[in-house]
């Protein structure tokens, strides 16, 4: 498994242009062996080819919303991390949150399937509605919404068991009463893990290389046939290779899943996203000087990419503000 | 070095030399120190040797099945510990059925679910962590106190020492399980909640299994020491001359530390032969359990 | 890549997020460990009552002055005497050797184990030493009357040779039973501080003596203080030992090589007398187990205090 150090400094990730060759992107500085580097080249053309054609058509469609963002806030323990966030999110779309290190975008993402909760001190102020219904509801069951909302995490978490057990686990707990084989099966198809893994699905899930064991983690997301999928930085521990195999997954997904994802890879968002939410840090909003995350500007991606209206997202992604 | 020495011819400062510049104090005190170091160390091992050697050595008269099959007598070539290894088992298995589930549960309630903010779990942590630390003769007044004599005056019962015991290491196993339970990332109960399991699904399924060897490696170590605790067993009255095996948790017993220090105490050499071949059987017995909990620890330590 | 395409199963209804079928289950059982939890509490305040009950009524009738002023010890006899000092000092004493064996030797052991130890040697050593502290006491107890005495008394050099029963040879092989758990939890507070400090100490030239002395041990202090106090309250409580080997005679004197009784010995050959409930014999157990148990909780409590702080900095 390559792990690749978070850079806290976004400056490091030279960025001088939204639309980027392939080999823009592997920044990491891994350098791909000449045949892989072709192939990615190659589907990497491909797959830029369906998302524009599917983001022309996305443009006009008057989508249903998902998430309905209003005036969302959070605070840890008093003080503010994120302020004044409403978005609206549609069905079936990629939205990509991006931003700097500490502009409160995973943050954001957490509130969506109430995963603050689990956080001491973490509050939640103004309203998620889901399909209008007010997530932070008093009826509402935290368990019950992470049923329907599922979450891919920056780092692969499987969980020390067979590659079966991880897919199963979800379905089991929720109580599935079905052909769990079959339901493993087609989980694994679905995260294009199948074949790499049918052979031996009684393996460790510990044994995977990183880029199969984030697939497996997103398999074991869609074995509870959740309505969003929501991912967390789902590639910042992985290869390129591996990077665009999720990729290419969050694409085939999207037809039947509403993705939102986190990323600190501009060019990520560039690629995936049918819009993209550019969040900044605010300094010294309250009284205490915190640093406080807020929502710049939210928009069909190209256009944030190509047009912002707001010259801290121009500057950000054109890589004059780290 | 040598291309240090070839400047030589080319200038006139000294060669640079990277040999310690310091004197011999400074070398002597080093070394000095490291032998110290090392001689703490090895004083620890020479005792544990000589402590193994000298209950072989004396023991190895009377080491013979009928040492194990025999009950005590007043006749030390006679006398053997069949009843004190049954009383210990009895133990150890009230011990297994108290101490473990409920230091285990405990363990799991102040690390995945105790509000860690709230004053009475933070009492709770300092309570536990001060009864480890409480002497063990005090664990034999409470039992005392309240099981043998006072409160349910059951007398010098299995139940009672088992009871005892039970409280005596359950400290000892909640620490070592939280140690356990904290070892297993977030991220593994993390990932269950994000798939919709309660915290206890997520709890039960994926973070407990995962802390098991680091469970069962204090749980064993846990148990060796119920095994190897004479003094709140005396308070509650079990040095008694018993000649049978436990019939239940109602029964008069003996175990294998108070027969070893009924011996030891007893003027009669003889008996002492008798007190070291019973400590080779309780060292056999302790040491395996210790082994097999380092075992344990090393061979499923999941490196996350 | 596979193409996927699979039906999807029909979607579920979006309603019913306020699904609670799984709350009681789920209370119940967090209930019920929380009870685990507390149990710990249920024991404290038991061991709190079972102490101070029959104490209380053993003050009403043993004035404290005499208790902790007489220096005579003789509960059981006809003309009883109840002054604890001889059961103080004896265990002063035994404690006092034991705390000059362990605290060097284990402090030296941490060390050597946290700065100069080879991974592999300090991977099979470590283990070794833990199996000193799982050795049951009577164990130790045997080994200091049949072995370390009969040493002391042969190869005495100054004066009376120690008795058969005498203080140093229990507080010496206590010293020894305590080692690895100063050891261990010292050098848990050295493996705390951080290795840059390390670092910087040997980039200004710091030999490994001067690292571990200088840098290791002032920074780990706290918690190498709180070995050396958990360490000490452990000899206080240690009961077989004593009991083996340090003889039943309550002796106000600080010769180690006499025979004496420690509080914990009197205890336990107390519970050996089989003393009817309610008599005064019986009330004595509780009055010294009282006083034993305050001494070790106030050394267990600035135990966990300095183990707290040393986290607190690091963490």
């Amino acid at each position: 498994m390559i792990e690749r150090p978070m850079s806290e400094n976004r400056g490091a990730v030279v960025m001088d242009e939204p639309e980027r060759t392939r080999e823009g992107s592997s920044d990491a500085g891994v350098a791909p062996e000449a045949g892989a580097d072709a192939v990615l080249q190659e589907s990497a053309k491909l797959a830029e080819v369906t998302r524009e054609r599917r983001r022309q058509v996305k443009k006009d469609a008057d989508a249903e919303t998902v998430f309905e963002l209003k005036d969302v806030a959070v605070t840890y323990g008093g003080s503010y991390a994120v302020q004044g966030v409403s978005m609206s999110i549609r069905k079936n779309e990629i939205t990509a949150l991006i931003g700097p290190s500490g502009c409160g975008k995973t943050t954001v993402l957490r509130c969506l399937n109430r995963t603050n909760d689990l956080i001491q001190g973490a509050k939640v102020h103004g309203q998620v509605l889901y399909h209008d219904i007010d997530l932070y509801g008093p009826k509402v069951e935290p368990v019950e919404v992470r049923r329907r909302i599922g979450m891919v995490f920056q780092k692969p978490n499987p969980f020390p068991k067979s590659i079966y057990d991880n897919v199963a686990f979800g379905p089991r707990v929720g109580g599935f009463k079905g052909n769990m084989d079959e339901l493993v099966e087609r989980s694994l198809r679905r995260a294009a893990l199948w074949d790499e893994v049918k052979r031996d699905l009684k393996a460790s899930a510990m044994a995977l290389s990183g880029g199969q064991q984030q697939r497996l983690c997103i398999a074991r997301c869609i074995a509870v046939e959740p309505d969003v999928i929501l991912m967390d930085e789902p590639c910042s521990a992985l290869d390129p290779v591996s990077t665009l195999r999720i990729e290419e997954l969050m694409d085939e997904l999207v037809s039947e899943y509403t993705i939102i994802i986190v990323t600190h890879n501009m060019q990520q968002a560039a690629r995936v996203s049918d819009r993209t939410g550019f969040f900044t840090v605010a300094e010294g909003q309250d009284e205490k000087d915190h640093r406080i995350g807020i929502l710049v500007e939210y928009d069909l991606t190209p256009t944030v990419f190509t047009n912002p209206s707001d010259p801290r997202t121009e500057a950000y992604v054109t890589g004059r503000f780290g | 070095m040598s291309t240090l020495r070839t400047q030589k011819d080319a200038s006139t400062t000294p060669p640079v030399s990277l040999t310690s510049r310091r004197g011999w104090w400074h070398r002597t005190r080093d070394g000095a120190f490291r032998g110290a170091v090392t001689g703490s160390v090895l004083v620890g091992l020479a005792v544990l040797v000589a402590l193994i050697v000298q209950s072989l050595v004396e023991g190895w008269p009377k080491l013979n099945w009928n040492l194990i099959t025999s009950f005590p007598s007043s006749f030390p070539e006679k006398a053997g510990i069949q009843s004190a290894i049954f009383g210990t088992f009895w133990m150890v298995g009230i011990v297994l059925v108290v101490a473990i589930p409920i230091g285990v549960g405990a363990a799991i309630y102040m690390e995945q679910f105790a509000d860690t903010e709230a004053w009475y779990n933070r009492f709770i942590d300092v309570i536990i962590q001060n009864l480890a630390a409480v002497p063990s003769i005090v664990y034999g007044i409470l039992g005392l106190a309240f099981l043998a004599r006072g409160f349910l005056n059951l007398g010098p019962v299995v139940l009672t020492a088992g009871l005892t015991l039970s409280f005596l290491v359950l400290p000892v196993v909640i620490i070592a399980s939280r140690e356990a339970l904290r070892a297993v990332p977030s991220s593994i109960l993390d990932g269950a909640l994000a798939l919709g399991a309660t915290r206890w699904q997520g709890v039960s399924r994926q973070v407990l299994p995962a802390a098991i060897p680091g469970i069962a490696t204090g749980s064993i170590l846990a148990v060796s020491r119920a095994i190897g605790e004479a003094a709140p067993l005396l308070l509650l009255g079990a040095l008694q001359f018993i000649t049978f095996n436990p019939t239940g948790l109602n029964s008069s017993f003996t175990a294998l530390p108070i027969q070893i220090f009924n011996w030891v105490s007893r003027p009669n050499v003889g008996f002492h032969v008798a007190a070291a071949a019973a400590i080779i059987v309780l060292l056999c017995i302790t040491l395996l359990m210790n082994a097999v909990a380092i075992w344990l620890r090393n061979r499923f330590q999941q490196t996350w | 890549m596979a193409a996927v395409t699979t039906e999807r199963p029909v979607s579920r209804p979006l309603q019913g997020l306020e699904s609670g079928r799984r709350r009681y289950r789920e209370k119940i059982i967090v209930g019920s460990l929380f009870l685990c939890a507390a149990l710990s509490i249920v024991l404290t305040v038991g061991i709190v009552l079972a102490l101070l009950i029959p104490s209380l009524e053993f003050f009403g009738q043993v004035s404290p002055v005499e208790f902790f002023t007489g220096t005579e010890w003789a509960p059981l006899f006809k003309n009883s005497q109840f002054g604890v000092l001889p059961l103080l000092g004896g265990t002063l004493v035994v404690t006092l050797i034991a705390a000059a064996i362990c605290l060097p030797l284990g402090l030296l052991a941490a060390i050597y184990l946290s700065e100069y130890a080879a991974r592999r040697t300090r991977s099979f050593v470590k283990p070794i030493l833990e199996i000193l502290a799982g050795i049951p006491t009577v164990v130790y107890g045997f080994f200091a009357l049949t072995f370390i005495t009969p040493l002391l008394r042969e190869n005495w050099l100054f004066g009376t040779p120690p008795g058969v029963f005498n203080a140093l040879s229990a507080g010496l092989v206590m010293g020894i039973m305590i080692l690895p758990t100063v050891a261990s939890i010292s050098e848990d507070a050295m493996y705390a501080v951080p290795q840059s400090l390390r670092a910087g100490a040997a980039a200004l030239g710091a030999t490994k003596y001067e690292i571990s002395t200088r840098v290791v041990v002032p920074a780990g202090l706290s918690g190498i203080i709180a070995a050396f106090v958990l360490g000490i309250s452990r000899a206080v409580g240690e009961t077989m030992i004593v009991l083996i080997a340090a003889g039943g005679m309550p002796n106000l004197t600080f010769n180690p090589v006499e025979a004496m009784q420690t509080m914990t010995a009197f205890i336990g050959a107390a519970g050996l007398g089989d003393q009817a409930t309610g008599s005064i014999g019986y009330k004595t157990i509780f009055a010294v187990g009282i006083s034993l148990f305050v001494m070790t909780l106030i050394m267990n409590i600035i135990s966990i205090r300095l183990v707290r702080k040393y986290r607190e900095v690091y963490d």
